[in-house]
């Protein structure tokens, strides 16, 4: 198991990293029995996502994933956002190992969390627009 | 950065220059088969047998009783398959092993479980030390095997052998040891700790991977497990690693008539390395504090993930390892604590520093100059740590 450069370029220095205090929505996902919890945070503006930020407790994939995955939807509409696919964040960074796919998984969920919670708190029920989130879908991908 | 620590010695070490050049006359000079009957054959032969002898004698052993082997995991499949399919002839069925033993005994066991056999996991308890009066009361009339490391690779825990020894001596039950981590860092004696069958590696003791060896008590039944020609006694086949052997031996002859100069050496820098970490807020030191091997300090941080550790301290130049490096790849912690009773959140936050006879002191400095700043690192992004500072999130430990 080695990372890419890209990888080990987002873990040394993350981007967007840090709790924030007024945002419009906040998402956490993982599990701390797996080793993994994200949670992310975005402001909206006029439905622009105009400044995200993340708090990961995880691995080295974990940390660059999410960070890598704020850069991605810095500054996009929230429908962009929700179209962001684990695997584009994987192809961002050049690649994940094979068992650490879980973890963009998890960034592409914790986005959707986060938008999720943006949508509750503005009256509008989400699962029509973000879907339903299951708890922890992302760890059991691989864990067998 | 350019210093370099290397700080994982219980995944493998060096090969010492001594060591190197005991073993290179037997690449280029006297490479014959010690199995041929030409003098350059015969040549090699005669190292091969100083080679056993010197192995056989820093334990205690006799050496016909050193069987030499590729490494230490195939020394584990041949001592428990080969005992527990000798014993099955007799109707025993029963083998008694350790929650927290290295891999290579615990899938054996598991591989003998599928061919019947019933497999007894004894608890190791907070401390990593599993207790001689449960191993006693697990012994029943079909017990063919019981198999207990001496010392735990992960968090260093040294296990009561000699008592266990006596044990299953009384009851007439077999019993291996996987001695990989405690050779050259314990004084062993198999004679006098009542050891059947031990288990040894040459990488954890400066010399090169490869290379193992099995004690097999003289009358101690064992099926082969490699067959095929005579070497060994006709006992394991394959043309014996001649060089690697002469390495193996020179290397137990220097570890095992230095114990006590190097645990002088290699103990202060241990828990100097402990009492550091331990001032570090919400750290858990794993294993027992005393009944430890010399070199071995291993801890759980509390809100931070293992591997972002390992790879933090490796972009500062440090080697260091999160539990066994046979986990990696895993996304379970590694059951070594879990057996010790930690809670999977923080057994993620594991990691293990094993110190060996050419770190310094400086090293010391230099890893707990290091990893403190990490840990408030990876904390500071850790969406669990203001729960766990504040004490709304507690673990049970």
């Amino acid at each position: 198991m080695a990372y890419s450069a890209k990888v080990m370029e987002h873990f040394a220095h993350p981007r967007n990293v840090g709790e924030m205090t007024d945002y419009s929505g906040v998402g956490e996902v993982g599990n701390p029995k797996c080793g993994d919890i994200m949670r992310m945070y975005i402001k909206v503006e006029n439905n622009i996502i105009t400044d995200v930020s993340f708090m990961t407790f995880g691995c080295g994939a974990a940390i660059a994933t999410s960070s890598m995955a704020t850069e991605l939807i810095k500054g996009k509409s929230i429908d962009d956002a929700l179209k962001l696919t684990n695997k584009a964040v994987m192809e961002a960074l050049d690649g994940l190992p094979a068992v650490k796919i879980h973890c963009s998984v998890l960034a592409e969920q914790a986005i959707k969390a986060a938008v999720s919670d943006y949508y509750r708190r503005q009256g509008i029920d989400p699962v029509p627009i973000v879907g339903e989130l299951e708890d922890c879908e992302a760890c059991e991908l691989d864990l067998q | 950065m350019d210093r370099k620590v290397y700080a994982d010695n219980a995944a493998t070490t060096a090969v010492s220059p001594q060591v190197l050049e005991a073993m290179l006359p037997f690449y280029k000079e006297v490479y014959g088969n010690p199995s041929s009957l030409y003098s350059l054959g015969q040549a090699a032969k005669a190292p091969l047998e100083e080679a056993r002898a010197t192995v056989a004698k820093a334990l205690g052993a006799n050496p016909n009783e050193i069987y030499f082997t590729s490494c230490g995991s195939e020394s584990d499949n041949w001592a428990i398959k080969g005992v527990a399919r000798a014993q099955r002839k007799k109707g025993k069925n029963h083998i008694i092993t350790t929650a927290f033993e290295h891999h290579a005994v615990l899938h054996t066991c598991q591989a003998l479980e599928k061919e019947g056999f019933e497999v007894t996991y004894l608890p190791v308890h907070r401390n990593g030390i599993v207790r001689p009066e449960e191993v006693e009361a697990a012994i029943t009339d079909k017990t063919a095997l019981v198999t207990i490391m001496y010392a735990n690779n992960e968090i260093g825990s040294i296990q009561p052998i000699p008592e266990i020894g006596a044990i299953c001596k009384a009851h007439g039950v077999v019993f291996h040891t996987d001695a990989v981590q405690a050779v050259g860092a314990v004084e062993i004696d198999v004679k006098a700790q009542n050891i059947d069958l031990l288990s040894l590696s040459g990488h954890k003791i400066h010399a090169p991977k490869g290379v193992g060896a099995l004690y097999i008590r003289s009358g101690v039944a064992v099926q082969n497990f490699l067959d095929g020609g005579a070497q060994e006694r006709n006992r394991r086949g394959g043309t014996e690693n001649v060089a690697g052997i002469v390495g193996l031996a020179k290397a137990m002859e220097i570890a095992c008539s230095t114990i006590a100069q190097r645990r002088e050496k290699l103990i202060p820098m241990r828990d100097r390395l402990i009492a550091g970490l331990s001032k570090i807020e919400k750290s858990h030191l794993n294993g027992d504090p005393t009944q430890r091997l010399p070199g071995n300090v291993s801890f759980c941080f509390e809100g931070v993930e293992g591997e972002s550790m390992l790879l933090m301290l490796d972009l500062k130049g440090i080697s260091a390892s999160s539990g066994s490096a046979c986990t990696s790849g895993s996304l379970d912690p590694s059951h070594v604590l879990l057996a010790i009773g930690l809670p999977h959140e923080v057994a993620h936050g594991s990691v293990r520093l094993s110190l060996g006879d050419y770190n310094t002191e400086e090293d010391v400095d230099y890893i707990l100059e290091t990893l403190p700043p990490i840990i408030e690192r990876l904390r500071s992004m850790s969406p669990l740590w203001e729960g766990i500072a504040s004490g709304k999130i507690t673990y049970d430990i």
